[in-house]
């Protein structure tokens, strides 16, 4: 019984195959290039959405900086002068920005309440059925293209608007009709985000109503509306970066010539129509015009991304309350 | 004090008007639904209303004084003739370039007289409400103020609509280079965002490490993304795609000529950007649908991480991921701003010939035609965005039976 001594270090098990002249298991991980080369190829796919951020970032920045680094445009002046006429050297982005805004503020008269009522009749009113018809229908309402909600909102809401208030009052390009329309297209987005935040609050809060003796309507307006109300509010903010980034609509039919004014029935054109109409033709490079668009997309980026970050931190905070 | 209280505790004795006021705001949040529904029904109603109805011509050479019959009912030799006899030498030349006119046939040259000798001109056109209400009354007008006008019944999406090119006339303006221009544009689309979005997809849901900080970043970075304005898109392809890499995406590295980069290529790519955030997150949402004990029961069995991805989870998640995909493309396909910008043609008469070549797209001649003075072009961006619609509800219907069929699997 004469045994190698380096036997004594190999497992008990193995002994039997290693005595008939095979070499232990090798039991640490084995080296799989492929492997590693796919999961490589994988991270790589990942990281073209960095890479996505970093180019909008630089590209935009680049050529926002050689925007405002030119002799004729003045930061101030920028944010503050109301005339907007790059081709006679006036940089004052204030009437592309109100116009913005006053699309804006019309397209959340509409979607957020009439999509939060929405919201509260899917998530505490309707039935199985009611629900089912509807939600397709959101949903189809949600994929149209924006273009089309430009043709509806030039061929049929600025006529409708003529004919209530009057052809002369309201001319053929206005930025209420743009942002009626708008309001439309944004509120299956606001209904369901909204939507989504009523139906996580837990059932045993609305069981806390009806245990006092609350009605239904009771429930839902001061239990189940207070407990979602961050996620409401994200929804609203997600809601209002999509109307400030939206161009077809506000392209056909808000008009197309920067104009500073408070009169939603008169024509302006916001900052995203501006870009659209500058970059229709052959954009020549490195002119005031093809940079000013990119000063322009940039503050588009900015407030876009603000307000998603803002709306995301609002979504994550509540979810921690009630996960 | 006591009001105070009131208002924030009903008044238990009043039931019956808790009641009312709950039927009363349930009828108005079902109304602000009911709004959402009739949007989409006036919205639809809008467009097939300005997409046929009666519309009024004038030409300008009257067919009755070149030919005693109808024009599709002369004979060839008579049309010869009639065209012989009105165009000059040089557009005769001109014309037979393609074959001698005698051979052609009897359709095909009356479509010719008709577009060279009759022209006719579009003077007024009306939707199909009007039409349908107070057809006889709009005749009426019509000719008693252009005794030579005709009144037709005009529907603008005809097959020959799909088959036609460009022109800057409406009655025979088209979309079938738009048509070509979009469905090129997508395939590329389709080919670069799928992989990558798939790739990134299956790295952030089966590779990556969540606490680590370069994979919360890629994530974050992801959600950031799906909410960029897609005219930011655009001037990112512009200054990138267009402007940067003009040298590979006009062709001019593979010798093809121009050194333009406003094409079917620089489109797609920004295209691809634009969607794969979307593609990416549904992508993810599919593959963390799959159960966690079918990795398991692979690896158990021996299979490497790759080869459980490859043959237990991807299969498994497929369905899913098409349906998301599917329906990330019909956005693409919609998406109009970013084209804008990245510079598609609004007037390009030449089918798309490669990736290389300038094109247009589909909703680019909507917003042309939308944005014309004319009216006969809004009917005829009316007959493009059914055109548009048609295709995407296609789509997902396509997406519906796949997740329907694989689903029973």
């Amino acid at each position: 019984m004469e045994r190698p001594l380096n036997m004594t270090k190999i497992p008990r098990a193995a002994q039997t195959t290693a005595q008939e002249g095979y070499a232990p298991p090798d039991l640490r991980k084995k080296k799989r290039p492929g492997e590693t080369v796919i999961q490589a190829f994988l991270f790589a796919c990942g990281a073209v959405s960095i890479l996505t951020t970093v180019g909008i970032i630089y590209e935009l920045g680049k050529e926002a900086l050689l925007f405002f680094g030119s002799p004729e445009v003045r930061l101030w002046d920028f944010l503050t002068k109301t005339t907007w006429q790059p081709s006679i050297g006036e940089f004052g982005v204030l009437p592309l920005v109100n116009a913005t805004l006053m699309t804006t503020f019309f397209a959340m008269l509409i979607a957020l309440p009439l999509g939060l009522g929405a919201a509260i009749y899917l998530s505490e009113y309707a039935t199985q059925r009611v629900r089912s018809i509807f939600k397709p229908i959101l949903e189809i309402l949600a994929g149209i293209p924006t273009v089309v909600y430009g043709y509806f909102a030039l061929t049929f809401m600025t006529p409708l608007l003529r004919a209530i208030l009057g052809q002369n009052t309201v001319q053929i390009y206005n930025t209420l009709s743009a942002g009626l329309v708008m309001g439309i297209m944004i509120l299956p987005l606001v209904c369901s985000m909204s939507e989504d935040a009523l139906s996580a609050v837990p059932r045993a809060l609305r069981d806390g109503g009806y245990a006092l003796g609350a009605t239904r309507f009771e429930v839902a307006i001061k239990v189940v509306l207070p407990a979602a109300l961050s996620g409401i509010v994200a929804a609203f903010i997600i809601g209002v970066s999509r109307a400030i980034g939206e161009t077809m609509i506000v392209a056909v039919a808000a008009g197309s010539g920067p104009a500073f004014t408070f009169n939603p029935l008169a024509a302006a054109e916001t900052m995203t129509g501006y870009i659209a109409r500058i970059s229709g033709g052959d954009l020549a490079y490195d002119t005031p015009d093809y940079n000013s668009i990119f000063a322009i997309g940039l503050m588009l980026f900015l407030i876009t991304l603000v307000l998603n970050l803002v709306s995301r931190y609002l979504v994550h905070r509540y979810r921690e309350v009630y996960e | 004090m006591t009001a105070t209280f009131d208002r924030q505790h009903p008044d238990p004795e009043n039931l019956p008007g808790r009641q009312r006021a709950g039927k009363v705001w349930q009828g108005v949040f079902s109304m602000s639904l009911l709004v959402g529904l009739l949007a989409l029904i006036v919205l639809l109603l809008n467009i097939t209303n300005q997409a046929g109805g009666l519309a009024a011509y004038r030409n300008k050479v009257e067919p009755a004084s070149l030919s005693p019959l109808p024009l599709e009912e002369t004979p060839v030799e008579a049309l010869v003739a009639i065209l012989k006899e009105n165009l000059s030498i040089n557009r005769i030349k001109t014309l037979q370039r393609d074959g001698k006119l005698e051979d052609r046939s009897q359709t095909d040259l009356a479509a010719i007289v008709t577009e060279q000798i009759v022209k006719p001109e579009v003077i007024a056109t009306y939707t199909l409400f009007q039409s349908l209400t107070r057809g006889d009354q709009i005749r009426q007008e019509i000719l008693a103020q252009n005794p030579d006008a005709s009144v037709v019944w005009k529907w603008w999406l005809t097959p020959d609509f799909l088959q036609r090119s460009m022109s800057s006339n409406a009655d025979l303006a088209g979309v079938r280079t738009a048509l070509f221009g979009s469905l090129y544009m997508i395939a590329i689309t389709i080919l670069v965002a799928f992989p990558i979005g798939l790739g990134a997809a299956i790295y952030l849901e089966e590779y990556a490490d969540r606490r680590s900080r370069i994979n919360r970043i890629i994530q974050t970075n992801i959600d950031n993304l799906a909410g960029v304005p897609s005219i930011v898109y655009g001037i990112l392809g512009l200054a990138i795609f267009v402007r940067l890499l003009s040298p590979l995406t006009s062709g001019a590295l593979f010798g093809s000529g121009s050194d333009n980069g406003r094409t079917i290529l620089s489109a797609a790519l920004t295209m691809a950007l634009l969607v794969l955030p979307v593609i990416i997150i549904n992508s993810q949402e599919a593959i963390r649908a799959v159960p966690g004990s079918l990795r398991e029961a692979a690896y158990g069995l021996g299979a490497t991480r790759w080869q459980t991805i490859w043959h237990h989870v991807l299969p498994y998640a497929m369905p899913g991921i098409m349906t998301g995909n599917i329906l990330a493309i019909s956005r693409a396909i919609g998406e109009t701003a970013p084209l804008i910008v990245v510079g598609a043609a609004t007037f390009i008469t030449q089918d798309p010939s490669g990736p290389f070549s300038r094109f247009t797209a589909l909703p680019i001649q909507i917003y042309n035609w939308t944005t014309r003075p004319q009216p006969e072009f809004r009917n005829i961006a009316a007959a493009a965005i059914l055109v548009l619609l048609v295709s995407l509800l296609s789509l997902n219907a396509v997406a519906i039976f796949l997740r329907s069929r694989f689903g029973r699997r």
